[in-house]
């Protein structure tokens, strides 16, 4: 199996902290990968590193063996945990832009999406709810036909009606050819689309392991997991 | 479809095809869903799907032709095997649940026909 995703002792540190603390982990090509772990346990610091927003302090990060930079932003579609739409623009016209930037947008598949989330091409972004925006986003960044997908808490702002129509658009666009990384703290409405899952914790790897494996010899969920590996942090 | 997060979910998907096989609802020879038809109907990952696939393969349940599709293997004398492992299956617990109340063997097999009588009529 090929890994799309290869990264090595890699360590991030910001000015008198460390983020992420040698880190070792990869993800095969066509699995989806669960990132999980408290606030402030380096997921998100972990994500932007592979976006290529962010350089490593130290070791090594391969995505579809390049360093992270211009030619990987190409293969790699990033939803970012906080809105990155500007709220004068449509959501049409959100889909222009993207189309402009990345040649892999399908506009095709955009209409399909937005027409699943219940979105229509004239809406405003600032007239949207939070989880109206949010499915917004995450039509525009299913729309490309990109190799990595890397998902900072896609079902922040979404009612579990939203949830089911987003996990529903998320397997019908999974082909064997991506690979998909999500972080999330909803762990139980999403942990049976994991293939693999990695447990961060103060910027370090607590555990990491198949999500069926584990299950099997845990005989507990993945959120039962959770609860053991945080302790008295509360999955929410 | 609701499965249990405390056990691994291509086991499930494995026991679901396999009753289905065992009542006849899959027939003998009839193409399974694709994977990804399958995945999309449960949402689950499609990666779990293709295991339970494989899984069923190497038990001998299904045979994949290779750009046909996976279908049902076998004939009416291992579907009817099937079958009687999951109504031993089903005694089974019935028994244990009975001797956990302190019934013996007669009484046990005597509220069981008892019972089956009532639903025929």
């Amino acid at each position: 199996m090929s890994m799309l995703v290869e990264i090595s002792s890699l360590t991030k540190r910001y000015i008198g902290t460390s983020a992420l603390s040698d880190i070792t982990l990869e993800v095969p090509e066509g699995h989806i990968m669960g990132l999980l772990g408290p606030n402030g346990s380096g997921k998100t610091t972990l994500m932007k590193i592979l976006a290529g927003l962010v350089s490593p302090t130290s070791g090594s990060v391969l995505v579809d063996g390049m360093v992270p930079g211009v030619r990987t932003k190409a293969i790699v579609s990033f939803l970012p945990d906080v809105n990155h739409l500007d709220r004068w623009m449509s959501v049409g016209e959100a889909g222009d832009f993207y189309a402009d930037f990345y040649h892999d947008f399908d506009r095709k598949r955009f209409e399909e999406l937005l027409a699943i989330m219940r979105l229509t091409a004239g809406q405003k972004i600032g007239s949207l709810s939070r989880g109206m925006v949010e499915k917004a986003r995450l039509s525009l960044v299913f729309s490309r036909r990109a190799r990595l997908y890397i998902l900072d808490e896609p079902f922040g702002g979404l009612d579990p009606l939203a949830r089911t129509q987003v996990l529903d658009a998320l397997v019908a666009n999974f082909r064997a050819d991506c690979s998909m990384i999500l972080s999330t703290q909803m762990v139980a409405d999403v942990e049976r689309f994991f293939d693999d899952v990695v447990f961060l914790d103060n910027g370090r790897v607590v555990l990491a392991g198949e999500a069926e494996d584990l299950r099997t010899r845990r005989g507990a969920s993945i959120e039962d997991i959770y609860r053991e590996v945080y302790g008295h942090v509360e999955a929410r | 479809m609701e499965f249990d997060d405390r056990a691994p979910i291509y086991t499930q998907i494995m026991d679901l095809i396999k009753r289905q096989i065992a009542v006849g609802e899959l027939k003998v020879g009839q193409q399974l869903p694709s994977v990804r038809d399958l995945a999309q109907q449960v949402v689950v990952n499609p990666n779990t799907v293709q295991k339970a696939y494989l899984e069923l393969e190497r038990e001998g349940y299904v045979a994949t032709q290779r750009g046909m599709g996976t279908f049902v293997s076998g004939d009416r004398g291992t579907v009817d095997l099937m079958r009687q492992g999951l109504a031993r299956d089903i005694v089974a617990t019935y028994v244990a649940g009975m001797r956990s109340l302190g019934y013996g063997p007669e009484e046990v097999a005597a509220m069981a026909a008892e019972t089956a009588r009532k639903e025929k009529k």
